[in-house]
């Protein structure tokens, strides 16, 4: 290809340059690269900085308090609440999701009538916008008309004296929030573990069948070992999409029930410091501390991409 | 004929008992949502009666309410402005990277694609404090401008991954063969690369539109004042945080987005699973 770009007669200059791999790929990618820095960049950097000052949202002007949002939040019951929420929040629902999707995604590898249905409500969750389909799930879990309250009680398994009170209750709102956040990660854990799944080629399953593993056994020491990497992908998103977003709590809970504030995440509690008590320096520190959960699946992701490159 | 049956429940058998019930969970919020949509408010209401169907006849008052009630069409436009602006935006940056990024060969390439990638990463909940000072600064508080100015800094990171997947599956040998046809090079790429990519370019049109309608964090901070919000976010805070919230109505005003987009998602899902996981992750 370079030979074919450098035997054609020159003309001019600028045409001449177009002509040239590296500039024109420059070319192109530059804007991007100068976007995604003003976009992402400068303002992950002026988190830092605001982090430093104690300037707020009526005033923007601050001065340089140097750690001692840091300190505050450190020491602060309600943040270290926070984190453990997020935890736990992240970690549950997580498990929820790739012990779901896993079984999903082995029985619907394989062909069967009804698929393009079936394949369509399980996407439902993933495809709807979040903020909507929250509103179903704000009704559902109604105090007094909760068609999963409604159905608990014939069913005798709640009872008709004081029913759950799905959000107000500490344990029942984390419930809630957990599964509402799996509910909404299934369907991609699912359509990524079915990618990895649809990979393996053909002739390592015939072959297994040939030395007459089958079942469990073939699951266990084959597809499972070959579709590692794909569904560690998948639990790296899901991680950054539950324990850096704030939708789902913030819609269902509020981060309450008051006053343990159960369900109360690093996210809504940098909003509710940030936005609503208009603390932007201390809202800064709080969400910096989401870095390290960032750090960790990025270089998960830099392994991971390195090396399938390898093999 | 018995033979092949029996081997057909035998082998479907226990996908269905599988799929079933899970996708049935799964979607059964949805159910929940449409049949509230359709019920007259004293029927949703109403404990005697089971909750799964109807008891007394479904009406579109709900709907009617919705439109002419609420600030919702106002919502929906606001929506669909941004949304366009955004998917422009995104359009024109991710485009060009993305083409770049999949032919660039060797190490430097690889890296910067996955670099971008990583941005992406970076969660709307750690940016939208300095977003919301810079934002205040410009005098943008409570304008779709800030939103469309925003919004590009999640769709072209995702854009330019997808991109990169889609362009990496179009064969080098249709550029060599145009170029040695004394094609130029941005010729090759207005006239060849592009119009084969435009199934990929219409995938990036569809999940940036869906990224823009999920966003939460940054129209909820940004926008102050109901009319200028969008269906996200003004359905929240109008609708349910008002004094008293008309379920059926909200159903209509969540349903109403929904329902397209996840039909767009479910037939452009196949592309977007190659494009996804077939940049570095093939």
């Amino acid at each position: 290809m370079e030979a074919v770009s450098q035997a054609r007669p020159r003309g001019r200059r600028w045409q001449h340059a177009l002509e040239r791999p590296g500039f024109l790929a420059s070319l192109l990618i530059s804007p991007a690269v100068i976007f995604i820095g003003a976009l992402v960049g400068g303002p992950l950097l002026l988190a830092i900085y605001l982090s430093f000052t104690n300037a707020t949202a009526g005033s923007l002007g601050g001065k340089w308090v140097g750690l001692e949002n840091f300190r505050r939040e450190w020491h602060n019951q309600a943040f270290q609440d926070a984190v453990w929420h997020t935890f736990v929040f992240t970690v549950l629902s997580q498990l929820l999701v790739l012990l779901v999707a896993g079984m999903l995604a082995h029985a619907l590898l394989k062909r069967f009538r009804g698929k393009w249905l079936l394949r369509f409500l399980i996407l439902l969750p993933w495809a709807a916008p979040l903020p909507l389909s929250l509103m179903g799930w704000t009704w559902m879990f109604d105090t007094t008309y909760s068609i999963l309250t409604w159905t608990g009680q014939h069913l005798h398994l709640f009872s008709k004296v004081s029913p759950p009170v799905w959000l107000a209750q500490p344990r029942l709102a984390t419930g809630s929030v957990i599964a509402v956040q799996a509910w909404r990660i299934i369907p991609f854990a699912t359509v990524i573990f079915l990618a990895g799944l649809a990979s393996i080629p053909k002739e390592v399953d015939d072959a297994a069948a040939i030395d007459g593993a089958t079942g469990f056994r073939k699951f266990l020491s084959i597809s499972l070992p070959l579709q590692l990497p794909i569904a560690t992908v998948a639990l790296l998103f899901g991680i950054v999409f539950t324990a850096t977003d704030m939708a789902v709590v913030y819609i269902l809970t509020n981060g309450g029930p008051p006053p343990s504030d159960a369900t109360e995440q690093i996210t809504t509690w940098a909003f509710k410091t940030g936005i609503e008590s208009g603390s932007l320096g201390g809202g800064a520190a709080i969400s910096l501390f989401l870095l390290p959960i960032l750090a960790v699946v990025a270089i998960g992701m830099l392994v991971f991409a390195r090396r399938t490159e390898v093999t | 004929m018995i033979d092949s049956l029996v081997r057909g429940v035998r082998e479907q058998g226990p996908a269905y008992l599988i799929v079933g019930p899970l996708a049935m969970l799964l979607a059964f919020p949805f159910y929940v949502m449409v049949i509230t949509a359709f019920k007259q408010q004293r029927d949703f209401y109403d404990l005697q009666h089971t909750p799964y169907w109807f008891h007394k006849h479904p009406t579109l008052d709900n709907a009617r309410f919705l439109f002419n009630e609420t600030p919702y069409t106002h919502w929906l436009r606001n929506t669909v402005l941004v949304g366009l602006a955004v998917v422009a935006i995104t359009l024109v940056i991710a485009v060009p990277a993305g083409y770049a990024l999949a032919r660039l060969s060797g190490r430097i390439g690889q890296s910067l694609g996955v670099g971008i990638f990583l941005t992406y990463l970076v969660p709307p909940t750690l940016l939208f404090l300095p977003l919301f000072y810079v934002i205040s600064k410009l005098h943008l508080q409570n304008q779709l401008t800030a939103l469309v100015l925003v919004y590009p800094s999640f769709t072209v990171p995702f854009s330019i991954w997808l991109l990169m997947g889609f362009f990496k599956t179009i064969p080098q040998e249709l550029e060599d063969a145009a170029l040695v046809d004394g094609a130029s090079r941005l010729k090759t790429l207005t006239r060849v690369v592009f119009p084969i990519s435009i199934p990929g370019i219409l995938t990036v049109v569809i999940f940036s539109f869906s990224l823009v309608l999920n966003e939460f964090v940054y129209a909820f901070t940004f926008i102050s004042s109901s009319a200028n919000r969008t269906v996200s976010t003004g359905v929240y805070t109008d609708l349910i945080r008002g004094d008293l919230p008309q379920w059926g109505s909200i159903m209509v005003a969540a349903l109403i987005p929904s329902i397209p987009l996840a039909l767009l998602y479910n037939t452009f899902l196949d592309r977007f699973i190659a494009g996804f996981t077939g940049g570095a992750f093939r």
